[in-house]
């Protein structure tokens, strides 16, 4: 008997735990299209008419362009920066494993686990012109990176044949030739799980800009939006409207590449 | 001397200034002023012993409390994530044979939103009075389990180690999901024909192949309870009263009052501890033996 009823069993259960998953996000989109009035309970009803006028409200009222600019200037330009450094770093540390080389590795990586010192680090802003500026907060951002980044593609390195280094130096290549011409273009994979990693990371971060950031026009969008709802506490559908223009890139980058999303995940913790 | 002219030791210069920078001169030079009275109200800077740690350590003090609750969120998100993520795992990879994708997205789907809207979002879902959660229970006629989930004092961080664990089960899932998949299926046909019931299977094959994941997982939590900010942040800024303060959201008030010295004691504390905790971290992953 339980034979039979297993698969379906199985399956109720599955689809529960999704819409457990699922709930807030969708709890989210209805009420972005209510009125104030009828978003004011949050409930899961669908929205007697639709208000989409609510966005345009949000995009005026919360400051969301500007937001959404720096959150996209701040999550690439740091992504960029800390995925090509920490595969340069990650190819030669794994290509030449010298004893201070291996240390080095190590030492960075530890980075996975220490907390930062937000006194001390606010006077290295300062001593460095960097706090509430645009750069610190997109060198911070790609300080925080490299750890994480430099530990999948470390292990990633050994599938890229030796041979290649060798024959691209016979053929006349130097160092930063044969880095971005050869081994590159074949660290793709990584590379792509890496960027997408730690272009969500930063996009979703709102430690950094409460410490770093004290002028609102240099904001991301986590920050506007939690400014944003002590403003407009009240108002459910304005505040779901925010929050659901925050997390529309988030989802749509998760859904295109959560294959690369999960590889990155299990390579780098349960294969190394 | 050939290998140094390929692989030159400037490759590794950028994300090591970028690392020392950011991460090591501050929180060692921070070990430093935690032994002095640095604040915002004097440019003077004296020398204080371990005053500040005496301060913190002190029972007169609620320092004791809060790091008791950083301990008290990292063990119970430890043992939900897992609980929840294995039973899921299990689900996907025996349970389920069609859709195991299409679940697995919309399962991991909370990791990758953001812990800020997830906050509000909950702030939302658990309101004492009008809150989707309270509502559900009362319409189910469980209407006695409708608690005042942030507003009370007792249930407050439970409540936020609930949303918390919510949001990470996903990711823990997709982890020992991974590690499932990698046990072979001839043991559990070996033991089967071997008289192993469901039990003895789960027990004996499944928890034993899968240790070296849930190790990686463990450590995963711990270090992310440890350092737990955002959603305690967003969700009831440490209160009712002091009742979910933990070690990040107390240094951000020391921050925010101006009390740099005793600050930089604490999290000083929490740099040793994650220290500690990340050279084990680091042994570990290192012994995985299918290391690529």
């Amino acid at each position: 008997m339980w034979r039979y009823m297993r698969a379906p069993a199985a399956h109720i259960a599955a689809f529960l735990a999704s819409l457990i998953m699922i709930i807030p996000v969708y709890l989210i989109t209805v009420n972005a299209l209510k009125s104030t009035p009828e978003a004011s309970s949050m409930s899961i009803a669908l929205p007697s008419e639709l208000h989409f006028d609510n966005f345009l409200i949000v995009i005026e009222k919360g400051k969301l362009v500007t937001s959404f600019l720096n959150s996209v200037l701040y999550a690439s330009t740091a992504t960029l920066i800390a995925t090509l450094f920490s595969a340069m770093a990650a190819f030669a540390m794994s290509r030449r494993r010298t004893r201070l080389n291996r240390f080095l590795y190590f030492f960075l990586i530890m980075g996975i686990a220490l907390p930062i010192n937000f006194f001390t680090l606010t006077t290295m802003m300062q001593v460095t012109h960097l706090i509430n500026t645009k750069l610190g907060i997109i060198l911070l951002y790609a300080a925080l990176q490299v750890p994480f980044s430099i530990f999948i593609m470390y292990g990633f390195m050994e599938s890229i044949p030796r041979e290649l280094d060798e024959a691209a130096i016979i053929d006349g290549c130097g160092p930063l030739q044969l880095f971005f011409r050869v081994i590159l273009p074949l660290l793709k994979p990584v590379l792509v799980t890496a960027g997408i990693l730690n272009f969500l990371n930063i996009w979703n971060d709102f430690m950094m800009p409460l410490y770093y950031l004290n002028s609102s026009s240099n904001w991301p969008m986590t920050l506007a939006v939690y400014n944003f709802f002590g403003q407009y506490q009240s108002s459910w559908n304005l505040v779901s409207a925010d929050i659901l223009l925050t997390i529309i890139p988030v989802i749509a980058i998760y859904l295109l590449g959560q294959r690369f999303i999960l590889a990155g995940l299990t390579s780098g913790s349960v294969k190394g | 001397m050939r290998s140094r002219g390929i692989y030159p030791f400037y490759f590794i210069i950028a994300v090591l200034v970028l690392y020392l920078t950011f991460f090591i001169i501050p929180s060692l030079s921070g070990i430093y002023f935690s032994f002095t009275d640095w604040s915002s109200y004097s440019d003077e800077i004296n020398f204080i012993g371990f005053e500040n740690f005496e301060k913190i350590l002190s029972p007169d003090e609620n320092y004791l409390g809060y790091i008791w609750n950083t301990f008290l969120f990292t063990f119970w998100t430890i043992i939900l994530k897992t609980v929840f993520g294995l039973a899921l795992a299990l689900l996907l990879n025996e349970g389920v044979k069609r859709f195991v994708n299409g679940y697995r997205v919309l399962i991991y789907l909370p990791v990758v939103l953001p812990y800020l809207v997830v906050a509000l979002i909950f702030r939302s879902i658990l309101h004492p009075g009008n809150g989707l959660l309270n509502t559900f229970l009362h319409d189910i006629g469980l209407g006695a389990l409708a608690l005042p989930w942030l507003i009370d004092p007792r249930i407050a961080m439970y409540s936020v180690i609930g949303v918390d664990s919510w949001k990470g089960i996903g990711y823990i899932m997709v982890i020992l999901l991974a590690g499932l998949q990698t046990i072979p299926k001839d043991y559990y046909e070996a033991a089967q024909i071997d008289g192993a019931n469901a039990w003895h299977r789960f027990r004996y094959i499944t928890i034993p192949m899968l240790m070296p994941a849930l190790m990686i997982v463990t450590v995963l939590n711990v270090l992310y309870g440890l350092r737990v900010f955002d959603i305690i942040y967003a969700l009831t800024n440490g209160g009712p009263g002091y009742a979910t303060e933990v070690l990040s959201t107390e240094i951000f008030k020391a921050f925010s009052k101006g009390q740099f010295g005793l600050g930089t004691a604490v999290a000083s504390i929490l740099f040793v501890i994650l220290v500690i905790a990340g050279y084990f971290v680091i042994r570990l992953m290192e012994r995985q033996p299918d290391r690529q």
